[in-house]
Order: structure tokens, then C-alpha cells, then sequence
């Protein structure tokens, strides 16, 4: 920084100012926690680098470079590609749920290539750009106009429901929680938000009624008393919580689980990876990793005050946000602290789509952080 | 600091505010998790240890081999042979268990019973409970099993060890049985074995006389197990201590002929090493399969035993208590003389004694004219042995047979037996409140009346006669490495002219024209002494005996007397002392028949060998005491 502090502040930046301006510490942090997440998905193998350790490995080199990639371009022409990319997902999420193949009861996926991809995914870093995007015109009483806030909702609503059709309740509800933290962020009037929150209280006992499946009614319900079937559906998280709780202050050592090598874990590379963490390398370990997830997240709060953009505010706030939001409720489910519900541990579940996109999330963010500089105009579209 | 215009700068200013508010709110959360992790890993680790150290280790008994039974030679009376049998854990039934059990049931036969026992099998036991659906299946069967047992979720081929009795019937009271183990079994002990699913215990017999040696201690195979209950592997092994082996004082050969010559009646009969009080066979017929409880008897088996009037079930020579009759003269005899009986004492018979108004009986109509001890004994003449009482008293009686070991139990090792009974006045007076007659004097000194004896108590009788000694029988020589304690018997408390004079009045009753002398065995070296009895087993009133005594022939099974024997052999140095009872047989005296024929077979099966066939201490075996009779 010292030998050169203007460099940010040019308008123009040469591709080596880019990469200098890379908060490489952020990169180093990410890195860290993957490897924690191979170490784990190593250990939940019994030991072994296939099926899971190595695949994840080669997708984090590639979300690796699709982070420095994505830094590396302007942030007004992530500006520009906003709405075509929202487009795209929301095309994407359709398609899914029209034809998509059916994993696990729920149609979730869609072919890519060789890669499963998850739409829903896409559609939480999609539907941030695309939020930023409208919000970043809209001063703090035009936010409050109800056309405004009626086409903001009416972005967070479309995909909201067809993922909730795939039917994927624990996606809807960061999909939500992305798009209402963005709108409260770019100064959304107390006068809708109180009202709101009395809305959702009385839409929650309605959705219980006619929206929610019975696998989701079962997994409330269940979460609400896991041992009243401790064989049944209250296993899962019974089970993860003798694998959290049997990790004791430090753990049992790394690959002396033995919850999940036993098997009695269920979706132990995915969702359920943490517990493994937590009787690995006990609260000790768990603390650490809370410590390294905050860290990251108070960088993102710090890259999103620094920008000077609102479209870039709302763009590292809303990324932050969202990861936040996947630990929290992953963290929280697997604590047995809220119902089950399908999210991975970002970075160091097993799964393709989530770490692509989260790394493309870091991306953003640090594309933000590298352009923090660059001053947009309130009516400007960005570049393409 | 950015430049902004004015309405950017309300918007920096609110988005930084509502920012802190969210980062507020996100280290709120983290903190939850944190607190939560607390008391997840910190107040309720161990909670959780254990718990999951539980789903992760199985512990599983291993039920240790039970020990053999073996006869004095080392010949296996109770072994244990491969089982191949079929399991089922109804946690791993992923179809469930009646599914599970309707495709095994196209491999193997299995009836609607067997299906229905083994789903209240699996309803009480625990869901990772193995529990037995088929045993004893043929190696065949086995490997039918075992071919389709992909196809077969839950079920588990094992091969385990069951008890095998080689020779069936033929030593079923002796030994006795294994069977399941109920539920009083299971509060009464805290042996973890008896929990096993399918584990047998020791029901009757030596099986249940030494059920703990033989059983042996449980190891425990610690395993480590999958969500499924899949053995991952075997953290530690505890092999367990095997059941000892229990060596027997039966002569198996001996012991296999008695019950055959016992054959279809329903009989007993003691065989006893007169000497040493060694039970060389101990036969009561009929007897049952043993081999039947061990794998489940049915239903109509099990009726079938226990409405037999043969009563298959009832080991007769041990708690059969019956009254001696005149087996139970050669003890009043003995008592008599030693109580200094006149050597010249004679009765002229005449056929009955009329004592007050009531007339007592000889045997024989018309009498047996002069009668001396040893012809009373040869001949059984009532009348003598009534005068006998009378000159002795009930208190004399009394003191005499206990002496000889009736009246109370001998302790044999198998469990079930029964005392007998010798009444005495004072008993009498404290049972009934009624002074003791003189005519039930008379009537306990020809073994009637209150008088009752077991097989086992007759056949030590008379092996205190034969040798002097106050020997008592006993079954189990060695337990495991462990000889039983047999201290040598002491000299019982009668002269030796007493047992002289009995003994050849027991001599007489084969050799000298006695009641069995067409039995006698008339092989050099062999002959046997004995004595008679019957035992009425109903009154015979004034008018049948005015009409003439009905043959026993006429009357029905039920209703006929107990024929009964006691006897040693050989005469000139007694090796065997025998008791032998055939139940409503007394006509022909069969039981006389079988005596001499099992008396001959022990004698001429080695007898040296019986004294060397395992280590015994020689200070144990008396030597037999020459009591001068006729060689």
C-alpha cells in the first residue's frame, strides 16, 4: 500500500494495480477455511482423498481462479451483466424445475456439462447483483415508493417461489433474507418494514398449513422434539448432536470420528460436515472456525463501507450477507437450534454449485474492494 | 472519505448505519452459536461421549462351551455338537421381520409356529438382538442359507454349539436337561449369560445339580458397529473360562443295560458301589429324550410326558417314596440281633398273630410253621417279623433304620429327592394327637403302615449291610480338576454278628430256598443276596380275605402291588449293593429278574476295572470287610 498509495484512486487501473489490490489476507482466509473443508471430506472418507476430497479440491482451484477472474473486472460492467445474469438464472431455475432431474425427492439440479449445477445457487448471487443494481439509483425515499419497493419485491418474489416449487425451503429463505437485507440497507422506510415483519408473522402458521411438504412439516416437528423419534426422523439430528456434543473441549483428533465414519451421520459430506468438524477438533476447533468465518464477514462489512459506490456497498454488503446467512443457517440446523433444513456449510460441504458460486460471491467482493474507487453515477447501467 | 452528493451522502450515512445494525445482529448470531457449542461441548460433552461411544461399540456376550458329562471312563453322557442355525436382527430386516421371515420360509421348512414364536422374540428382545429362527438345520440347509443370504436382509448363519445327549432316554434322570432360561432363572441370577438370546441352562438333573461349573463364564467380544449394526471390526476379545467337565460315578455300560432290562415298566433301579456308596447306575423308567428339551418340545410332546401314567417325567428312583414292604426286614432283623435278639429266637407261624381283636396277616395262608431269623428273613414270613417288632418297640425300629439311612434324605448330588419316611410315637403324637398302637408296631416291622422309602435309600440299605460301613451314594466324582471330597464311612453302629446273620439270612432268601431263589444266580463267584417285598398299594378288606386275596392279574394296573428288591453281590465279598422296584409288578417278581440280570452284567464287567478307570485315593476304597459268610 505504502509504495503505492494512489494507485486505487486512478480511475483507470493497469491489471498489476488489480492484482495488487487484491486484499490477498481475504484470499488467504478463504483458502484456509477450504482445506479445512478437504481435511474434513478426507476424514468423513475413512481416510481417503476419493470420492469426495479430491473433486472438491479441483473445484476450489477452479473457484480459485474464477475469485482473482472475477476481481479482475470492472465492477460497473458486473454492473452492466446484472440484469442478463439475473435473467439467465431465473431462465435456469424454470428450466429446473420443468425438467430437472430429480436427486433426493426434490428437483434441484440441472445438467451443465459435466457439472451438476444447482440454479438456486446462481439465483442468490444473481439476485444480489441484480438488487444492487435497482437500489443503486434509488435514493432513500424513492427506495420507500411502492412501485419501487413493488418491483424490488416482485425480483425477490419470482425466484423465491420457483425455488420453493423445486421445493427447496432453506434456499427460499436466504433468497429472502438476501433480498430484505438489501432493501433495509438501501434505507427502506421503518413504515413498510414494521408492517412487514407483522406480515410474516402471520404468514408463518399460514405457510405451515398449505405451503410447507410434509418432509418439511416433519423436519419442524422433529426438530421441535428430536428424541420423540430417535430412530425415525429425529435420527439426523440426534445424531449430530452426539457428533457435535461426543467432540467435548478438543475433539477427538482429526480422523478419530467416529459418528460419521460409522455412518451414523446422514449426508455427512454435505450438510452435515460440520459435526464431524465439531468431533474432530472439539469447541476449541469450532470456536476457530467461527473466529476464521467472522473475520472474512468483518471484511466484507469493511470492503462494503469503504466503496464508494452504492452499487458497490450493496454488493458487498448483500455477498457478505449471504454467506453469512448459509453458515448461520447450516450452523444452527446442525446444533439442533433450528429444523433441518437442505444448506450446505459454504466452503467446506461436498458440492459443486455451492462453492462455484460462493467463490464467484468472493469474487464480486473483491472485485468491490479492488474498485473501490471508482465512483458511479445514480443513473449510470454500468459498463458491458 | 468518497465525495458524495447530497442525496448520496443520507444514503452512505443510512447504509452505514443499517450496516452496524446488521453486523450487530451477525455477532449476535455467532455468539448463539458460540453459547451453543458451549453446551453441546462443553456441559454436555460427556453426555454425548457416552453416548455415542454407545452407538459406536457393541458389546456381545460369547457363551462359553459347557462342560462335558462324562461316566467313570471318560465316555461323553453329554457333549456339545455344531449347531447350524439362522438368526434374525429385526433392525437389520430392512423389509421388516414377518417379510424376512416369509422368504427364509422358501428356503428352509418353517411352520406357523416357529414364525410366530420368533416375531414374540423379536417384540420382546431389542432391536439388535439376534434372535434364533431355526436350529439344528442340516448342513444341507445351512448352505441353502447361506447361498441366498443376499437376498436376505437381517439374517445372520451361525454356527453354534448345542448340548447333545448320546444316549437319549437311557440316562435322562440321571442327567437330566437344558432348556430355555425363564424368567425366574433370570431373577434369580445376575450372570449376564442368561440374557443371551437362545442360551440353555441346566433344568433337572446333573445339568442343574452342576449347572454354574458347567456352564462356565461369559466372554465378551467388544465390536465395533456401523449405523446399520454392522460389525466394522473387533475392538477386544474376552474369550471366557469353558465350562469344567463333571466326571460321573456311572458306569455308563452298566447304567445303558439297567434301562434296558427296566425296559417298558415303570421301575427304578439303584445300582451302588457297595463299598465306596459310588451310584454306578440310577435308572427309572420310562424315561424322556432329553435331546427333545433342547431344541424346543412341542406341545404335544410335552403332553404326551406329563399324562403318561408311567409318569416319564418323575425320576422314580429318587423321589419315588414307596412303602419298603419286606425289603425292609433285613433292617429290623439287623436292629433286632443288635438289640440282643435271643439266638434261639423262633415264632411258630400259622399263617397270622391276633393282637386285642385284630388279626394280623401272614403272607402266606396256613404259615410257615417254626420260623428262626434266618428263615424268617429267607422265607419273609410276617408273623416273625411282627413278634421282632414287638420284642424291638417302635423307639429300636426307629433308631435302626435311620441308621441304615432311611428316613431321611441321602444327599445324593441330583436334585428332587425325597426323604421317606420312618414314623416314630412321637411323631405320632405331635402329627395326630393320638398315643402310638402296638399294631402299627407290627405293621412298620414288615415295612407297611407309615414306613416309606425311596430306591436310592433301599439301594444304600443295602450297601450298609453288605458292608459294614455307613456309605452314603454320590454321583459326581470329579468337578472339572477337582476330585469331590469322599470321606472313607465310618463303621455303622452294629456287631459284626448282627451283620453276619442278616447277611445269610439275605443269602438264604437266593441260595437257600428263599423267595428268590428261582432267580438266583447260580454262575460260581457271582451269587447274589437279597430281599423281597411287595407293597400293597390298596387295603385288602375283611370279605377278600374271608373270599381269597385277588390276584393281582385281575386287577387293574393301577390297583396291583409294588414288587420290590434289594440285594448285594457278590455273597462272599460284596462289590454291589442293588435296589430295584417295578410299580404295581409284583406278580411274577420281574423286579427279582432284572436284579439278577443287572447284578450279573456288573459282575462281569471287569470289576477291577471300575476301581482303576480314574485316580481314586486308596485310603477312599475301604477294603471289603470279611464277615465270614459262605464262600
Amino acid at each position: 500500500m505504502t509504495t503505492r498509495p494512489y494507485a486505487a484512486a486512478r480511475r483507470t487501473l493497469s491489471l498489476t494495480d488489480k492484482l495488487y489490490e487484491v486484499n490477498w489476507g481475504l484470499v488467504l482466509l478463504i483458502t484456509i477455511i477450504a482445506c479445512v473443508g478437504f481435511a474434513m471430506l478426507y476424514s468423513v472418507a475413512g481416510g481417503s482423498l476419493s470420492p469426495w476430497a479430491s473433486p472438491q479440491i479441483l473445484r476450489f482451484i477452479l473457484g480459485f481462479l474464477v475469485l482473482v477472474a472475477v476481481a479482475l473486472v470492472d465492477v460497473r460492467v458486473w454492473m452492466g451483466l446484472a440484469y442478463p445474469a439475473y435473467l439467465a438464472s431465473l431462465l435456469l431455475l424454470v428450466a429446473v424445475v420443468v425438467a430437472g432431474h430429480v436427486g433426493l425427492g426434490a428437483q434441484r439440479w440441472i445438467t451443465l456439462g459435466p457439472l451438476g449445477l444447482q440454479p438456486s445457487e446462481l439465483m442468490k448471487v444473481s439476485l444480489v447483483l441484480a438488487l444492487s443494481r435497482f437500489l443503486h439509483g434509488k435514493s432513500v425515499e424513492e427506495v420507500s415508493k411502492p412501485l419501487n419497493l413493488l418491483l424490488a419485491l416482485a425480483m425477490i418474489g419470482i425466484p423465491a417461489v420457483f425455488v420453493v416449487l423445486q421445493p427447496n425451503l432453506g434456499t427460499t429463505l436466504i433468497i429472502a433474507a438476501d433480498g430484505a437485507s438489501l432493501l433495509f440497507l438501501a434505507g427502506l422506510s421503518w413504515w413498510w418494514i414494521a408492517p412487514a415483519l407483522g406480515a410474516v408473522a402471520v404468514a408463518v402458521p399460514t405457510a405451515w398449513q398449505f405451503v410447507l411438504h410434509d418432509y418439511q412439516k416433519r423436519r419442524v416437528l422433529t426438530f421441535l422434539d428430536p428424541e420423540s423419534d430417535a430412530l425415525g426422523a429425529g435420527w439426523n439430528i440426534t445424531q449430530a448432536k452426539i457428533a457435535i456434543g461426543s467432540g467435548g473441549g478438543v475433539g477427538k483428533g482429526f480422523l478419530q470420528g467416529t459418528q460419521s465414519r460409522l455412518n451414523f451421520l446422514p449426508e455427512k459430506q454435505t450438510d452435515f460436515i460440520f459435526t464431524n468438524f465439531a468431533e474432530e477438533f472439539g469447541f476449541v476447533g469450532c470456536i476457530a472456525l467461527l473466529v476464521l468465518f467472522a473475520v472474512i464477514i468483518g471484511y466484507g462489512i469493511q470492503i462494503a463501507m469503504a466503496a464508494r459506490s452504492q452499487f458497490g456497498r450493496l454488493l458487498a454488503m448483500g455477498v457478505t450477507l449471504n454467506f453469512f446467512f448459509y453458515i448461520m443457517i447450516n450452523a444452527a440446523m446442525v446444533m439442533g437450534l433450528i429444523p433441518v433444513v437442505g444448506i450446505p456449510m459454504p466452503l467446506i460441504s461436498y458440492g459443486g454449485s455451492a462453492m462455484l458460486t460462493v467463490m464467484f460471491g468472493f469474487g464480486l467482493l473483491m472485485s468491490v474492494h479492488v474498485h473501490r474507487q471508482v465512483e458511479i453515477p445514480r443513473h449510470s447501467g454500468g459498463i458491458i | 472519505m468518497p465525495v458524495f452528493d447530497t442525496k448520496d451522502k443520507s444514503r452512505y450515512t443510512s447504509f452505514t448505519r443499517r450496516s452496524l445494525m446488521l453486523s450487530g445482529g451477525m455477532a449476535a448470531v455467532f455468539a448463539t452459536l458460540a453459547g451453543r457449542l458451549y453446551q453441546l461441548q462443553i456441559l454436555n460433552g460427556d453426555q454425548y461421549r457416552t453416548q455415542a461411544e454407545d452407538n459406536r461399540v457393541n458389546q456381545r456376550l460369547i457363551a462359553p462351551p459347557r462342560g462335558r458329562i462324562l461316566d467313570r471312563f471318560g465316555v461323553e453322557l453329554a457333549n456339545n455338537r455344531r449347531n447350524y442355525r439362522v438368526l434374525i436382527v429385526s433392525e437389520q430386516a430392512t423389509e421388516g421381520v414377518e417379510a424376512a421371515l416369509d422368504v427364509i420360509g422358501k428356503v428352509i421348512l418353517l411352520t406357523d409356529a416357529q414364525k410366530k414364536r420368533v416375531l414374540n422374540e423379536v417384540a420382546s428382545n431389542k432391536k439388535f438382538v439376534p434372535v434364533p429362527v431355526a436350529e439344528n438345520l442340516t448342513w444341507e440347509e445351512f448352505a441353502r442359507i447361506n447361498m441366498h443370504l443376499p437376498y436376505l436382509s437381517g439374517i445372520q448363519p451361525d454356527v453354534g454349539q448345542t448340548r447333545a445327549y448320546p444316549y437319549g432316554t437311557e440316562l435322562s434322570h440321571v442327567l437330566g436337561y437344558v432348556a430355555a432360561v425363564s424368567v425366574e432363572d433370570m431373577q434369580n441370577s445376575d450372570d449376564p449369560l442368561l440374557s443371551l438370546p437362545g442360551f440353555r441352562i441346566g433344568k433337572r438333573g446333573i445339568e442343574k445339580a452342576f449347572d454354574t461349573q458347567v456352564r462356565g463364564t461369559a466372554g465378551a467380544s467388544r465390536v465395533e458397529v456401523n449405523a446399520y449394526g454392522r460389525v466394522i471390526r473387533e475392538l477386544s476379545r474376552e474369550p471366557g473360562v469353558p465350562g469344567q467337565d463333571v466326571w460321573l460315578t456311572i458306569d455308563c455300560e452298566l447304567q445303558r443295560f439297567a434301562d434296558q432290562r427296566l425296559g417298558t415298566e415303570s421301575a427304578a433301579c439303584c445300582v451302588l458301589d457297595a463299598q465306596t456308596g459310588d451310584v454306578l447306575a440310577l435308572s427309572s423308567t420310562p424315561g424322556f429324550d432329553p435331546n427333545l428339551f433342547n431344541v424346543g418340545i412341542t406341545g404335544e410332546e410335552w403332553r404326551t410326558l406329563t399324562t403318561d401314567d408311567h409318569k416319564p417325567l418323575t425320576n422314580k428312583a429318587l423321589s419315588g417314596a414307596y412303602p419298603p414292604g419286606s425289603t425292609f426286614k433285613p433292617a429290623m432283623a439287623l436292629t433286632a440281633v443288635q438289640n440282643n435278639l435271643p439266638p434261639d429266637f423262633s415264632v411258630n407261624c400259622s399263617g397270622g398273630l391276633t393282637i386285642g381283636n385284630h388279626e394280623f396277616h401272614c403272607w402266606k395262608r396256613g404259615g410257615h410253621g417254626r420260623v428262626d431269623l434266618q428263615r424268617g428273613i429267607a422265607q419273609s414270613c410276617d408273623v416273625f417279623f411282627y413278634e421282632v417288632a414287638r420284642f424291638l418297640g417302635i423307639d429300636k425300629m426307629e433308631a435302626g433304620a435311620r441308621a441304615l439311612g432311611l428316613g431321611s434324605a441321602t444327599g445324593i448330588e441330583i436334585p428332587g429327592e425325597s426323604g421317606g419316611f420312618i414314623p416314630s410315637a412321637a411323631w405320632k403324637e405331635a402329627h395326630y394327637g393320638i398315643p402310638w398302637q402296638l399294631g402299627e408296631t407290627l405293621v412298620t416291622g414288615i415295612g407297611q403302615g407309615y414306613v416309606l422309602a425311596t430306591p436310592i435309600q433301599l439301594a444304600t440299605m443295602a450297601a450298609r449291610i453288605a458292608s459294614g460301613r455307613a456309605v452314603t451314594p454320590r454321583i459326581a466324582h470329579m468337578v472339572g480338576t477337582t476330585a469331590q471330597p469322599r470321606p472313607l464311612a465310618d463303621p455303622l453302629p452294629f456287631s459284626d454278628t448282627a451283620f453276619a446273620a442278616v447277611r445269610e439270612g439275605m443269602n438264604a432268601v437266593c441260595n437257600g430256598g428263599g423267595t428268590a431263589s428261582r432267580w438266583r444266580i447260580t454262575e460260581p463267584g457271582f451269587e447274589m443276596a437279597g430281599k423281597t417285598g411287595t407293597a400293597q398299594v390298596r387295603r385288602i378288606t375283611k370279605e377278600e380275605r374271608a373270599t381269597g386275596v385277588k390276584n393281582d392279574a385281575s386287577l387293574p394296573w393301577k390297583m396291583r402291588d409294588h414288587g420290590l428288591f434289594v440285594a448285594f453281590a457278590p455273597v462272599a465279598a460284596p462289590r454291589y449293593a442293588l435296589s430295584c422296584i417295578v410299580e404295581h409288578g409284583a406278580l411274577g417278581h420281574p423286579q427279582v429278574q432284572m436284579a439278577h440280570d443287572i447284578l450279573l452284567f456288573a459282575q462281569k464287567r471287569d470289576p477291577l476295572k471300575l476301581r482303576t478307570a480314574y485316580p481314586t485315593n486308596a485310603a477312599m476304597v475301604a477294603p471289603p470287610r470279611d464277615w465270614g459268610g459262605r464262600g
